[in-house]
């Protein structure tokens, strides 16, 4: 790299705090943490009992792909498919890193193979393919691995006749894969269009964060799109909207609050709630027509 | 226009400026020049070989972006007859950018649509830099139906440096009308080439690109992040944008090895913008050979083969 002329400042910052001294007490580790968004100190079982929702600020903090199964299934109901695969560095890229690099790094650190779960699962007793997206892995960027678990997961659910719920978060497509990764979004839509035409429902989850190439494709293609307060959605994320409109941006721009307001999703629902209102979409969709005649 | 030479062109446009001043000499004096005229001819074929037969993908970058390169209009006009042009999206407006609407190739109705740059500022203005809006997407899909409906083959022409990133587009929901494009056009009966003729800009690009077949013009490329992108995000730094494109594997070249592109349209030496009539031809002659391919195939085999060919795109390990 340049010795000069990188451009950018070096120089320390400080994060604003609300609540004074830093961390640097003498409390011990993982009993308390702060909230990223109201800085307020929460004790961490504190914080797990409400669902990992900040009890101060209602701030919904990103939960595990396995957090979030545990919460949308019966429990034990869940049963995984395609959990073997995993992604090859193809262009053999040549970065800062190496792409088999972040990748190992990535599975030691979340214990996971790729950035989606997927499996079968009941939840009130109806049963729906689940898929859900995990930040953590490579801020749950689609590559191969996450576009092929993601349309087999359609296709089986199109094949068994199944409702499909994608829980949504990812900073976009996977930079590392190319274009191998931007026809994934091509990929995962055309499986939804053959879930549609057989008539059966998908229902989106949009969590904290979803972008790019994943809201280009399948996030935004649910029957029903239900969001996490907060949770910021969009298409270009907001430094690269700014620099081009040389402009500040809307207040709210792109929370799931703004999105409702302009008409992309169907409701916002709090992580307390969302099993149950999940569960009734569910049955509004799998009930058909049980009206009876009151005549006889 | 003003003249617009590449870096890496320079030893070719000095040649070539040689040979003008040889003629104008010659003219001038009444000399006769054949001779260092001869030599000069030579040694400018050789250096034009030298450099576009060995170009980076960097500079494949820059040609593709070349603001003399022929436009999507260009070649509708160039290879097309009947041109009439269709406008909206019936919800909001008509996006300049995304151009579409009935064409002839030698007597054969088409449906073409294609993002759309300007030449000079107005024209960009205009234009949005071939960055369509939401509305851009949604006009396409409501022309490729009407194509549908119609039983008529859809060429796409791709040359966008992405979908525009700005608040009216979140605002309306880019992400969203992308997205529904991804799907529909797997639910259409008639053949679809897409065809990137110098940006294929990431999903920009994409949302009017599930084809049949995607083909590609030599000098073009398609990414899913511009090098500049890539290089500030995993380089931090800007001026890597050489080395990102090569790490993106975002070359016509590339494109076929990797299994996405099905054929790669030849160039004039030296890039399409040297030679607009050359590089119309080979557009025409690859869209027909392709065409007659497609049109040979059922409805339900069209839309059989398009699942099947982006079914098949990505590279994965089954561990079990």
């Amino acid at each position: 790299m340049a010795l000069f002329g990188s451009g950018k400042a070096r120089y320390s910052t400080l994060r604003p705090t609300k609540t004074g001294p830093n961390k640097n007490t003498l409390i011990p580790e993982g009993l308390w943490e702060k909230c990223k968004k109201c800085y307020g100190t929460v004790y961490t079982r504190q914080m797990e009992e409400n669902l990992n929702v900040c009890p101060r600020c209602g701030y919904h903090k990103p939960i595990t792909a396995q957090q979030r199964i545990a919460l949308l299934s019966d429990s034990g109901s869940f049963q995984e498919v395609d959990a073997g695969l995993e992604s090859v560095d193809k262009l053999k890229f040549e970065g800062v890193a190496s792409y088999t690099e972040k990748l190992r790094a990535n599975q030691k650190k979340t214990g996971m193979k790729d950035a989606v779960v997927c499996g079968t699962v009941t939840l009130n007793g109806i049963r729906y393919a689940l898929a859900v997206m995990d930040f953590r892995f490579l801020g749950a960027s689609m590559g191969s691995v996450v576009g092929e678990k993601i349309t087999r997961i359609t296709e089986l659910a199109t094949a068994e006749g199944l409702p499909l719920v994608i829980v949504t978060a990812s900073g976009g497509a996977r930079m590392y894969e190319g274009m191998l990764s931007l026809m994934q979004m091509a990929k995962t839509s055309g499986a939804l269009k053959r879930h549609a035409k057989a008539g059966l429902p998908y229902i989106t989850i949009l969590t904290h964060p979803t972008y790019a190439g994943v809201t280009a494709s399948f996030a935004s293609l649910g029957d029903l799109t239900l969001a996490e307060p907060g949770a910021m959605i969009g298409f270009a994320g907001p430094r690269v909207i700014r620099d081009t409109a040389q402009a500040k941006l809307p207040e709210g721009f792109q929370t799931a609050e703004f999105l409702l307001e302009k008409g992309m999703i169907d409701r916002i629902v709090a992580r307390k709630n969302l099993a149950h209102e999940l569960a009734l979409c569910l049955e509004y969709f799998t009930s058909g027509c049980k009206v009876q005649d009151g005549s006889k | 226009m003003a003249e617009f030479i590449l870096e890496f062109e320079k030893p070719v446009s000095e040649l070539e400026k040689k040979i003008q001043e040889w003629l104008r000499i010659s003219k001038d004096n009444d000399l006769n020049v054949d001779d260092e005229l001869k030599l000069l001819t030579q040694k400018l074929e050789q250096t034009k070989k030298d450099i576009y037969e060995n170009l980076t993908p960097w500079q494949r970058v820059q040609l593709a972006r070349h603001p003399k390169r022929p436009y999507t209009l260009d070649y509708i006009n160039m290879i097309c007859t009947d041109f009439m042009e269709f406008h909206g999206d019936r919800r909001y407006r008509d996006d300049a950018a995304i151009v579409g609407g009935f064409a002839k190739l030698d007597g054969q109705p088409l449906m073409v649509i294609g993002t759309q740059k300007g030449r000079n500022t107005k024209e960009n203005v205009m234009r949005n830099f071939g960055c369509p809006h939401p509305e851009g997407y949604r006009k396409a899909l409501r022309l490729m139906q009407v194509a549908d409906r119609a039983g008529i083959p859809i060429v796409c022409f791709i040359d966008t440096p992405g979908a525009f990133p700005g608040v009216a587009s979140e605002e309306r929901h880019i992400g969203e009308a992308i997205a529904v494009n991804l799907r529909e056009m797997f639910d259409l009966s008639v053949p679809i080439l897409a065809v990137v003729i110098g940006e294929g800009g990431s999903g920009g690009a994409l949302g009017i690109g599930v084809g049949n077949k995607i083909l590609i013009m030599e000098n073009a490329y398609y990414s899913v992040i511009t090098p500049e992108g890539c290089a500030a995000i995993l380089w931090d730094d800007r001026s890597f944008s050489a080395q990102a494109a090569a790490a993106l594997k975002l070359s016509a070249r590339d494109l076929v090895e990797l299994k996405i592109v099905d054929d790669i349209i030849p160039e004039p030496l030296g890039g399409a913008h040297r030679d607009f009539d050359a590089a119309a031809g080979g557009v025409k002659t690859t869209i027909a050979k392709h065409l007659v391919e497609l049109s040979a195939m059922s409805p339900e085999a069209l839309k059989e083969q398009r699942y099947e060919k982006f079914r098949h795109i990505g590279a994965f390990k089954d561990g079990k």
